[in-house]
Formats: structure tokens, C-alpha cells, sequence
């Protein structure tokens, strides 16, 4: 989230609303480790990442929706066969994602 | 966190060791647990300096969670974490994610050589604030090496006396002098720190030689196994930024446990003889 702050920063000052999606927990095999974060501004902007690639569309969706609600929440992504063709993990494992607005 | 992170943005400024706790998950009444007082998204900031500030709606889950917030600003390491509405252990009414903000790892390369050059590089790239050092002023200036973050001139081992008390388990000291004049004193002085990683440019010769200066300056022997020399993972690597890669590589490596091949741990010439 370090590298994230100062623009995050500056779309709160520019009257953005913004959301932040952190990784709180992996089960199995996850790109990446607990504390990894994105945030997306109204305007769809992305910056950062929670996983190499696999979920990052599916983050977006949810953001815009906590944008819009004001409400936060905890999302699980994660692969299983009866959802093989739902939003998944390639590597295999199950990632936990808290996405909450920051205004 | 809205209220807190202006605050955690400063704290991340300064280089100052910070961490967040948050709300991510809380029973209700329907479960059959404990309403938690806590609101999703409640969040506390820890920070030795400045204090907690915000609270998670429990002053006594606020003060179970700050004092785990300290042992995982002491790992580095962010994790969720289960608690009773007021902070009990061994509950599950509310669950709370630690998000760890430490200061970058530092790295102290000795030597303001070309290979100094390509590892102030390497080491930026991963994240670390870099430190070059040598005793002479004519190689240790800041037009030669503008990617590290402070360019001294000292010698080696009277510069770590200043910085000794701040070195952990993730920071890292690279001697590349390949002179023994200031590399004995460097890597005794090194060792007697808790720097993490500890390597030394040179061939096994040189090495050698090394370690009998360093048994007659009156190093322990047994710390003697602490020094990664030759310095790097055996890649085959002979450019400057090809042994940088080679370095930083071995860092990663003994960091994590990995077992891979580091130079020192083989026979026979460092730079593979191009077949």
C-alpha cells in the first residue's frame, strides 16, 4: 500500500471517492501476501494489485460497488470445480480481499 | 480508516514503523455468537511514536489488538487475526486484519566500485534504502552512484558504529572493496551486528586470505560462517549487473530459507569459463 498513498492522496484532494482493496488472508497457493492493496477511484482509475492479474477485474466491479454504497466488505476469490468458470486463482488457492471507501 | 489515514500517510512519509489494525469481519446476532460492538471497517493506527489512535469500539479489544499489532511490527509481517468482542482470545465474534508498514530494509554496500553501480540498482528496484560507502572521496560521490540514497564518505567500519544499533534481519551489507585494509575492519565490525545478510566480494583466494585476517583481528571463528564469500548465487553471472541479480538473488534466497546454490557453498572458479 506504500506506493499507493500518494495518489490516493491526491484524488481524496481532488474530491475523488475512492475505495481500498486489501488482501487479508491466503489459503494455499496465492501471488501474493497478505497487506497487498489497489485502489480505484470513481473514474475507474486502478492503481496496485492483489494477485497477479486473476482478480483485479473482479475487484473493480466489487469497489465501484463499495464506492457507491459506502458500505465495505470482505470478498473471497478463490478456484473450484462447480465455479470453474466463476472469477479464480489459476495457482490454485483461495485469496480474502477487504475492500472498504476511503471518504 | 478514513479518519486514520492521512495519519498513516505521514507515518509512511517519514519512514517511521506503523501499523493499522481493521474490522474486516464480525459475527451479529444471528450466528448465535456475541454481537461485536465493532463496526466493519473500524480501524486503529499503532505507532511507537505517535501512539494508538481511533478505536475498534472495545477499549479492551483496542488494547488486546495494539499489543498484537507491536509483535507484528517486530515480524514485519500483516495478518488477520480472531478475537472476542471484548478482546478475548480463543473467540471468533470478530475478526481483525494487521496491516504492517515498516520502514524499507536497509542496504550498506562498502566499496564505491562498478559493481557498486549495478547493485545500488538492483537493491532500488527491490525496495531497499541503499547506503554507499567509502573511505575514498574521489569514488564515493553522489554523481557516480544517483540511484542510492546516501552516498558517505568514511571508512567502513566507523560508519557502521553509527548506524550498528539500527541493523535487523532483513537488512543487508554488501563488501565489495576487494581490499583488505577496509574490508577486514568492515566485516568485523558487520558481524558484530544483527544485520541479516552479510556478503563479501572476492574470490575464494582472496577469501581465504580474508578469514585469516579476520581470525588474527580477533574474530570469533564461529562467526566466520556468517559471511556469504564469494558473495552471490552460483548463475553463471560475470557482468556487473549480472553479479547484482546474483546478489540480490542470494539475499532473497537466505531470507526465505531457499535452498539454492550460492557460490560459497560450491568449488572451483566463480565465473564459469564460457564453453
Amino acid at each position: 500500500m506504500k506506493d499507493l498513498i500518494e495518489d490516493i492522496e491526491r484524488w481524496r484532494a481532488g474530491g475523488q471517492r475512492v475505495a481500498l482493496a486489501r488482501v487479508v488472508a491466503v489459503v494455499g497457493s496465492g501471488p501474493r501476501d497478505p497487506g497487498a492493496a489497489m485502489a480505484i477511484n470513481e473514474a475507474s482509475e486502478v492503481i496496485g494489485s492483489v494477485s497477479g492479474g486473476c482478480v483485479e477485474g473482479a475487484v473493480v466491479t466489487e469497489a465501484l460497488g463499495v464506492i457507491e454504497s459506502g458500505e465495505p466488505r470482505l470478498c473471497t476469490f478463490g478456484y473450484s470445480d462447480d465455479e470453474a468458470f466463476a472469477v479464480g486463482l489459476t495457482c490454485g488457492g483461495t485469496v480474502r480481499i477487504f475492500i472498504e471507501p476511503l471518504n | 480508516m478514513d479518519k486514520i489515514f492521512s495519519t498513516l500517510a505521514s507515518c509512511i512519509s517519514a519512514q517511521e514503523p506503523v501499523a493499522i489494525a481493521t474490522v474486516i469481519e464480525r459475527s451479529d446476532v444471528t450466528q448465535g455468537q456475541n454481537p461485536s460492538p465493532a463496526e466493519l471497517g473500524a480501524t486503529i493506527l499503532v505507532s511507537h511514536i505517535r501512539g494508538v489512535q481511533g478505536s475498534l469500539g472495545h477499549e479492551k479489544l483496542d488494547a488486546v489488538v495494539a499489543r498484537d499489532v507491536d509483535a507484528a511490527l517486530s515480524s514485519g509481517r500483516s495478518v488477520a487475526r480472531h478475537y472476542g468482542s471484548a478482546g478475548e482470545s480463543r473467540l471468533d465474534d470478530v475478526t481483525v486484519f494487521i496491516d504492517v508498514f515498516a520502514p524499507p530494509p536497509r542496504m550498506i554496500i562498502f566499496g564505491a566500485v562498478d559493481f557498486t553501480t549495478a547493485l545500488v540498482k538492483v537493491a532500488k528496484v527491490l525496495g531497499y534504502h541503499v547506503t554507499v560507502c567509502d573511505a575514498r572521496e574521489v569514488f564515493a560521490t553522489k554523481r557516480r552512484f544517483p540511484d542510492a540514497d546516501d552516498v558517505v564518505v568514511a571508512w567502513p567500519h566507523v560508519y557502521l558504529e553509527t548506524v550498528a544499533d539500527r541493523l535487523g534481519a532483513l537488512d543487508a551489507v554488501c563488501v565489495l572493496t576487494h581490499d583488505h585494509k577496509f574490508d577486514i575492519p568492515a566485516i568485523a565490525a558487520a558481524l558484530s551486528t544483527s544485520v541479516g545478510y552479510l556478503g563479501a566480494m572476492g574470490s575464494r583466494k582472496t577469501h581465504a586470505e580474508r578469514v585469516e585476517r579476520l581470525i588474527d583481528a580477533g574474530v570469533e571463528p564461529s562467526l566466520l560462517n556468517e559471511i556469504m564469500a564469494p558473495i552471490g548465487l552460483a548463475i553463471g553471472a560475470r557482468t556487473p549487473e549480472e553479479t547484482a541479480v546474483a546478489i540480490c538473488a542470494e539475499i532473497i534466497a537466505r531470507r526465505a530459507n531457499a535452498e539454492v546454490r550460492s557460490l560459497r557453498d560450491e568449488t572451483g572458479p566463480i565465473h564459469l569459463v564460457a564453453s
